[in-house]
């Protein structure tokens, strides 16, 4: 580690965590529809867009009314985005005449969009269209994040307010998010990332004669817009299949700062976010201070980890520092360390260096920072409302210890909550485990298996993995574009994205509905005290971490102590 | 039940026009008037007016007279680009950088920096560290009978160090220097 590394790791921690806590009041006085400096200027288009909805805006929902609409609005996004994706040879805005992409493969695509996954089973470059790109995948990545907000601030209504249906309307809080939220941040990062030297254009690529006389095509495009919003919203899903790796997505060292900070800042803000909801901000300290101890330690793993001499280089004529494999100079090992680790833990999955090519240890922490749910800061609003499930069953645990009926912020948690939460505890095991069983035990979908030995397994449990989590990355040298690994992959992105956003909802109604204990009874374990983030931690760990041990042992722990023999 | 349908697709609309159309556009038109050569690919030119490649992309560089670019997975293909995916425990990746060390260096002594026998993420890396570009100074000078501390003074006019990234130099621009001082001598 250099001065510079130390440099960029102070410089990302002081660009996330600095501004969170006034984003997030911003963001909170945003979706309870309080006066902001932005809304005297957008009044007019807010209005314009409830008249085209027919939607009344003080009128709010039950969270079963909120659902329905979600769930309704979720399935005409796929169909839709399906759509383009197949008949794009038929559409405008296709200067290098692509056809429209094969059935599987655009239902993958499209269910890997419209869940905020972003998983990439095809290239950009190569495969799409300037019009799927705008119209298709840039709009899916306004509206997933701005879901992920919504089921957020319906999760924070519930527990903020007292005996209650209304939670809110989903289409004035998408509204707002999209409006007040996401595309005033990308209007201030797109144009940042064009000075950097990110490509907007809509001219069709242009062709070089290199300087040895080589033809050289150059792919182009509006790129900075989708950057912007990729990273902004954590969906991840690159302009071009090489991702923010493509000197074209992330062509510096400071562009690279900026939209790892990008990653990151939403989710971060968000946890202010819910402690104004709830009126105690110490809530959101106590749980960011759990999700930095979780990041640093997987930061500092991974660092390590990566920094380290690869075992097979070991005897060879060559300068014994970290692999560079899949990893591109100017980001250098701990550019590119740092970025995996900030893209797995928030499910972002957009990735400047191949994750395929990590040592053993350093997928490992990928893979668990992943398999923890997406806790650790998360994707926007599904990471904190992931997050705020395993505070309940911190809580749980607690009540059991003491033996009295849980409680969080003043709302006892009964058996209504407890079964969706254990509900909410089954996605991952069944997408990660289950579907990685099928996958590896069936001849066909295993040949899609590049690489030999444990990591080869590795490359099937980070797909399926990646997939539950809505997470994206991959260990790319995977050839996920069958129709089996296109289909299953996004069952897998469905059942991880409703299959956590229906519990929250319905604890959210559950929770509203409930009288508020008073406030001073002595009887109530407090959710921000430094015990309870040791707990909160540690019950992270062992309820979603252990799952996993037995498939992280077959995989790159098994591939580590091969490597060290 | 028709109402909500109603109401989702306008909001698929709206959204759409908004973010779809209006943002995208609206960044492009802001871009191409403020930052004009990066928006359109920051692409290289000569005095006829060829494009020769962009300042970003990497290209292949062979032979003795020419720094080497960072080896590519792909062959520099743009078309989609790509990286090897190796896994570190792959023999195929020890076996490549094996051959890339005898190709560069078949019988000396100095190890050879990291950097120029893995290959790149994007398989297009216009960098290289400082380092991996000193190391060729050597061969390059010999071949263009040029004095290695002429050519160690232009590398450090190419170096760019970012206080939060490592050193590196942009090798295409390096290159063209290179072609330049070549062309000023004839």
């Amino acid at each position: 580690m250099e001065l510079e590394d130390y440099g960029l790791l102070l410089g990302f921690l002081a660009c996330v965590l600095l501004p969170a806590p006034f984003l997030g009041r911003y963001m909170f006085r945003v979706m309870e529809r309080q006066p902001l400096w932005l809304s005297s200027h957008l009044a007019p288009v807010e209005r314009l867009g409830y008249r085209v909805l027919g939607v009344e805006a003080e009128t709010e929902q039950s969270w079963r009314a909120y659902a329905k609409a979600l769930l309704g609005f979720t399935l005409l996004n796929i169909l839709v985005l399906f759509g383009v994706l197949v008949s794009q040879g038929h559409l405008p805005l296709n200067p290098q005449q692509v056809s429209g992409l094969e059935w599987t493969l655009a239902l993958n695509t499209a269910v890997s969009f419209v869940t905020n996954t972003n998983w990439q089973a095809y290239s950009g470059e190569a495969n799409l269209s300037y019009f799927s790109q705008m119209l298709g995948l840039t709009v899916q990545n306004f509206i997933s994040p701005a879901i992920g907000i919504a089921v957020l601030a319906v999760l924070c209504r519930g527990l903020a307010r007292k005996t209650t249906q209304a939670l809110g309307n989903f289409w004035v809080d998408l509204w707002r998010v999209i409006l007040y939220i996401l595309l005033p941040a990308c209007l201030l990062l797109a144009p940042v990332l064009v000075w950097l030297g990110v490509p907007q254009t809509l001219d069709s690529y242009a062709t070089a004669l290199t300087l040895q006389g080589q033809e050289q095509h150059i792919p182009l495009g509006p790129v900075a817009s989708q950057v912007a919003i990729k990273q902004l919203g954590t969906n991840g899903g690159g302009f071009f299949g090489v991702n923010s790796a493509h000197p074209f997505e992330n062509p510096s060292a400071w562009s690279n700062l900026l939209e790892l900070a990008a990653i990151l800042l939403i989710p971060a803000a968000l946890v202010f976010t819910f402690g104004d909801y709830v009126r105690d901000r110490r809530q959101s300290w106590a749980l960011l201070a759990c999700m930095l101890v979780l990041f640093i330690a997987s930061l500092g793993l991974t660092l390590y980890a990566e920094h380290r001499p690869n075992p097979a280089l070991v005897g060879l004529p060559v300068e014994q520092t970290g692999s560079l494999e899949g990893k591109e100079s100017r980001f250098g090992v701990t550019g590119s360390a740092l970025w995996a680790v900030a893209t797995t833990t928030a499910s972002s999955g957009s990735v400047n260096a191949m994750h395929d090519s990590f040592s053993a240890l350093g997928g490992l922490g990928l893979l668990v920072n992943m398999m923890l749910g997406e806790v650790i800061f998360g994707g926007v609003g599904a990471g904190l409302y992931g997050m705020l499930l395993c505070v309940m069953i911190a809580v749980f645990l607690a009540g059991l210890m003491i033996g009295r009926t849980p409680e969080y912020l003043g709302k006892k948690l009964e058996a209504v909550e407890i079964r969706w939460l254990v509900a909410s505890l089954l996605v991952m095991p069944v997408g990660v485990l289950v579907f990685t069983a099928l996958a590896v035990s069936l001849e066909g979908p295993a040949s899609a298996i590049s690489n030999p030995g444990p990591h080869g397994f590795s490359q099937i449990l980070y797909a399926y993995t990646s997939a539950t989590a809505n997470n994206g990355s991959a260990f790319a040298g995977l050839s996920a574009n069958t129709p089996f690994h296109n289909l299953l992959l996004a069952l897998a992105m469905l059942l991880g994205r409703l299959g956590y956003i229906l519990p929250v909802l319905a604890i959210a109604g559950s929770l509203g509905a409930k009288r508020c204990a008073p406030p001073d009874s002595n009887s109530r374990f407090p959710t921000h005290s430094p015990l309870f983030v040791v707990l909160l931690t540690l019950s992270i760990l062992v309820v979603s971490g252990l799952t996993f041990l037995p498939a992280l042992v077959l995989g790159p722990l098994a591939e580590h102590l091969i490597s060290v023999g | 039940m028709f109402k909500e349908f109603r109401t989702a697709i306008g909001m698929l609309l709206c959204v759409s026009l908004l973010t779809g159309v209006l943002y995208p556009l609206l960044i492009t038109g802001l871009t191409q008037v403020l930052f004009p050569e990066q928006a359109k690919g920051s692409l290289i030119r000569d005095a006829q007016g060829q494009v020769r490649g962009s300042h970003l992309l990497g290209q292949s560089f062979t032979g003795a007279a020419w720094f080497h670019s960072r080896p590519s997975a792909v062959d520099f293909a743009t078309l989609p680009s790509g990286a090897s995916n190796l896994a570190p425990s792959n023999p195929e990746l020890a076996v490549q950088v094996r051959q890339r060390i005898s190709a560069l260096a078949p019988d000396s002594e100095q190890p050879v920096p990291m950097a120029l026998v893995t290959t790149s993420g994007s398989g297009v890396d216009p960098h290289l560290p400082v380092g991996a570009v000193l190391y060729q100074v050597h061969r390059v000078a010999q071949a263009r009978q040029l004095s290695s501390e002429a050519l160690m003074q232009l590398i450090e006019v190419h170096t760019e160090r970012p206080f939060i990234g490592p050193a590196v130099v942009n090798v295409l621009a390096l290159n063209q220097a290179l072609q330049m001082i070549g062309v000023t001598r004839e």
